[in-house]
C-alpha cells in the first residue's frame, strides 16, 4: 500500500526540479516585473509602488509605432522564412537521400557562430561600400545613392536570416514523418503533382508550419539586435525601445509595462494563429497517433 | 492503339518481358504474364520475391528497367500513376489522416472533376457496399483496422478502375477478421467484375481467393496456374515447398519419353509418372507427394496392391485432432510428413510407434516429378 502510494507520487516528485526552476527564474521575475511596471517616479527621485496603470496607457500611446513595426517586421520575416524554408525542408526530407544529415547540419551550422557576430557580418556585407551594394549599383538594381543597409529591407532580411533554422527544423520534422505511400495514394487517385502537394503534403505538414511560424514569429517580434545593427531609429522595433528604456534611460516602470504589453499582444496573436491554422492540423495528428 | 473491338481478347494486364533492377540487384526478371479481364489474379511468394515491385510497376510507382506494361492492350509503360486506370489498396491502407472517411473515398472522383452530385451518390453507394455508411464523417484513425481496410477498398473501387491492385491488404489484421474479409473481398470482386491483382505471401489466402496464382521466387515466376493445379501439380521444387507441406524425395531421372518418366529415388525405389514436368534423362529432380496422399503401414504389413512404396523409420507421431501427423525418415535421410486421418480408434492403435519401421505408399496420380526451377 505504502509502496503503491510512493509509486503514485513519483511522477509528481520528478516535476519538482522543473517547477522549482520555473518558479525561481520565470514566475518570480515575472511577478517582480509586474510589480515594477506599476511604480511611479524617476531614477533620481526613486520609484514608489502606487498602482500606476498610466504606465501602460502611456507606453502604448507613445510607442504604438514601434509595436506595429515589430509585428510587421516579424510577420514579414516569418512569411519570408516560410517561403524560403518550406522548399528547403521539402527537398531535404524527400530528396535528401544519403545527404540528409549533412544538409540538416548545414542548416544548423550558423548557430555555431554567435548571433551578434553573424549580424555584425551582415552589416559589413550590406554596407554602402560593400561588394553587394557595389554590384547591385553596377547592374542598376540599386540607384546611385541607394542603400541596402539601414533600411526596412536590411532589418527584415536580417531577422529572416537569423530565425530561418527555427522555421526549417520543425518543417523538416513534420515533412519527414509523412509516409511516402500517402503521396503515392494521392498519385494513384488521379492527383497531379500540384493536387498531391496541396491536398496531401501541405495539410499533413501543417503541424510543422504552425510550429515553425510560431518559433520564428515570437522571438522575431521581440528582437532588437537586427534593428540596432542593420537599421536606424526609423527601423527600431519594440525590443529596441525596451532595451533603451531599461539600460539607457533607466525608466524601469515603462520598460516593464512595455514588456507586459508585448507579452499580452504576442499571446493574443499566437492563440489566434493556433486557432486558425493549428487546431485542424494538431487534432489530425493527435488522432493519427492513437 | 487499341486492337480489336469491344469485348476483344486483349488481356486486362499484360507484362511483356518486364525487368526491374535497383543498382546491381534484380528485383524482377523478365516477367511475361497475361491477366484476362475480371480475373482474381494472385502473385504469391516470400518477401523479397519481387511481387510488390511488380504490382508497383503496374500501378505506375516504379518504372520497369526493361519491358512493357500494357493495360487493355495499351502500352502504359511511360505513363505516370495518375494517368492509369488502376487503383491501389495499399499495405497499411495509406488513408489520408486529415480527411474524413467520405472525403478519402471522394478523393479520386474529385481529382477527375466528376460532377458534385454524382460524387456524393457514388461515395455513399460505395460506403454502403462496404458497410461503413454510418462512419462517413469520421477520421480514419477513429476506425478499427478492419474498417480502415474497407475504407481503403472503397476509396479505390469507387473510381471503377479497370484493374484493382491489392498489396497484402489483409496483412495487418488478425486471423479471424482476415478470414471474414477474404470472403467479403471475393464477393465484392464477383459483384463488380473488376480485374484484381492481389499480392500476398500467405499461401492459404492465395488458394482460397484466386482464380489464378503466379508463384514468384527471386524475381521470377515459377508457376502460373489455378489454385488446384498449383497445389496438386507444383511445377518446381520451390512451388512444392512453398505451397502447403510437401514431401520432396530427391532422385535421378532414368528415363523420360512422351508417355512416362521414371525417377530413381535416392531412397531406393523407382517411381513412374505419366507427365515429365519437363525433366530430362540424367537430370536430378524430385518426386513430390502431399502428406495426406501417403498411406502409412507397418513395414511387415505389405499389401501387394501394385502401388509404389518406400520404406523408412517412424521418427515421431503427433496427435492433431482430426489427423495424426507422422514423421518418417527414409534410407537416404529424407524426412517425410504423413497425415493420417483419425478415422477410428482401432486404425489409430495399429499405427507404428516412433522407432518402428514403416512403409509409405501412394497411387501414381498423386506423385509428380518436379525440377529445381523452370527452364
Amino acid at each position: 500500500m505504502a509502496a503503491r502510494l510512493r509509486k503514485a507520487g513519483l511522477p509528481y516528485a520528478l516535476l519538482i526540479p522543473g517547477l522549482g526552476w520555473l518558479a525561481i527564474f520565470f514566475a518570480i521575475p515575472l511577478l517582480y516585473m509586474l510589480f515594477e511596471s506599476l511604480k511611479q517616479g524617476t531614477i533620481d527621485t526613486g520609484f514608489i509602488f502606487n498602482w500606476e496603470f498610466s504606465n501602460y496607457t502611456n507606453a502604448l500611446s507613445d510607442f504604438s509605432e514601434q509595436f506595429l513595426r515589430s509585428f510587421e517586421y516579424a510577420g514579414l520575416a516569418t512569411l519570408f522564412a516560410l517561403i524560403i524554408g518550406y522548399p528547403l525542408a521539402y527537398v531535404i526530407a524527400f530528396r535528401g537521400g544519403r545527404w540528409r544529415n549533412a544538409l540538416l547540419l548545414a542548416v544548423i551550422v550558423p548557430f555555431f557562430v554567435t548571433y551578434l557576430i553573424r549580424t555584425l557580418s551582415w552589416e559589413t556585407i550590406l554596407s554602402d561600400s560593400g561588394f553587394v551594394s557595389d554590384t547591385l549599383r553596377t547592374v542598376g538594381v540599386l540607384s546611385e545613392g541607394g542603400r541596402l543597409l539601414d533600411t526596412t529591407f536590411s532589418v527584415v532580411a536580417g531577422i529572416t536570416y537569423n530565425f530561418l533554422p527555427f522555421m526549417i527544423l520543425p518543417l523538416y520534422a513534420s515533412l519527414e514523418r509523412i509516409d511516402p505511400r500517402m503521396l503515392e495514394a494521392g498519385y494513384d487517385l488521379y492527383g497531379r503533382r500540384r493536387d498531391v502537394f496541396l491536398r496531401v503534403t501541405l495539410p499533413l505538414s501543417m503541424p510543422g508550419v504552425v510550429a515553425g511560424t510560431l518559433l520564428t514569429f515570437i522571438p522575431a517580434a521581440g528582437d532588437f539586435i537586427n534593428a540596432e545593427l542593420l537599421g536606424t531609429p526609423n527601423q527600431y522595433m519594440i525590443g529596441n525601445v525596451i532595451q533603451s528604456r531599461y539600460l539607457e534611460v533607466a525608466d524601469y516602470p515603462t520598460a516593464a509595462a512595455l514588456s507586459f504589453i508585448l507579452m499580452a499582444l504576442m499571446l493574443a496573436i499566437v492563440v489566434l494563429w493556433a486557432r486558425v491554422a493549428g487546431t485542424e492540423a494538431l487534432l489530425g495528428t493527435e488522432r493519427e497517433r492513437r | 492503339m487499341r486492337q480489336g473491338g469491344e469485348g476483344s481478347a486483349e488481356p486486362s494486364v499484360r507484362l511483356d518481358g518486364v525487368t526491374k533492377r535497383f543498382g546491381d540487384f534484380t528485383a524482377v526478371r523478365d516477367l511475361k504474364v497475361d491477366i484476362p479481364r475480371g480475373q482474381f489474379f494472385t502473385m504469391l511468394g516470400p518477401s523479397g520475391c519481387g511481387k510488390t515491385t511488380t504490382l508497383r510497376m503496374v500501378a505506375g510507382f516504379e518504372e520497369p528497367t526493361e519491358g512493357r506494361v500494357l493495360l487493355d492492350g495499351e502500352d502504359v509503360t511511360d505513363r505516370p500513376a495518375f494517368r492509369r486506370s488502376t487503383n491501389t489498396v495499399f499495405q497499411n491502407y495509406a488513408l489520408f489522416p486529415h480527411l474524413s472517411v467520405e472525403r478519402n473515398v471522394a478523393f479520386g472522383l474529385q481529382r477527375r472533376k466528376v460532377d458534385k452530385a454524382e460524387i456524393r451518390r457514388r461515395v455513399s453507394d460505395e460506403l454502403e457496399r462496404v458497410g461503413l455508411a454510418a462512419e462517413a464523417k469520421r477520421r480514419p484513425a477513429q476506425l478499427s483496422g478492419g474498417q480502415q481496410q474497407r475504407v481503403a477498398l472503397a476509396r479505390a473501387l469507387v473510381n471503377r478502375p479497370a484493374v484493382l491492385l491489392l498489396d497484402e491488404p489483409l496483412g495487418a489484421l488478425d486471423l479471424k477478421l482476415r478470414k471474414q474479409l477474404q470472403v467479403e473481398l471475393k464477393r465484392i470482386q464477383r459483384e463488380v467484375g473488376i480485374t484484381f491483382v492481389y499480392v500476398t505471401h500467405d499461401q492459404e489466402e492465395a488458394l482460397t481467393m484466386s482464380d489464378r496464382i503466379a508463384v514468384m521466387n527471386r524475381g521470377a515466376i515459377e508457376q502460373v496456374a489455378d489454385p488446384e493445379a498449383v497445389y496438386e501439380r507444383p511445377a518446381t521444387t520451390f512451388v512444392a515447398g512453398f505451397i502447403g507441406v510437401s514431401n520432396l524425395m530427391p532422385g535421378e531421372v532414368v528415363s523420360a519419353n512422351g508417355a512416362a518418366t521414371e525417377l530413381r529415388l535416392d531412397a531406393g525405389p523407382t517411381v513412374r509418372t505419366a507427365e515429365s514436368g519437363g525433366a530430362r534423362r540424367g537430370e536430378r529432380a524430385h518426386a513430390v507427394v502431399r502428406p495426406e496422399k501417403l498411406v502409412l503401414r507397418p513395414a511387415g504389413d505389405f499389401a501387394d496392391d501394385g502401388r509404389a512404396s518406400v520404406e523408412g523409420q517412424v521418427e515421431s507421431s503427433l496427435y492433431m485432432g482430426t489427423a495424426t501427423q507422422m514423421m518418417v525418415r527414409l534410407a537416404d535421410g529424407t524426412r517425410m510428413t504423413v497425415l493420417v486421418p483419425n478415422v477410428d480408434v482401432d486404425a489409430r492403435r495399429r499405427l507404428p510407434s516412433p522407432g518402428d519401421p514403416a512403409r509409405l505408399s501412394w497411387s501414381d496420380e498423386n506423385i509428380h516429378i518436379v525440377r529445381e526451377a523452370m527452364a
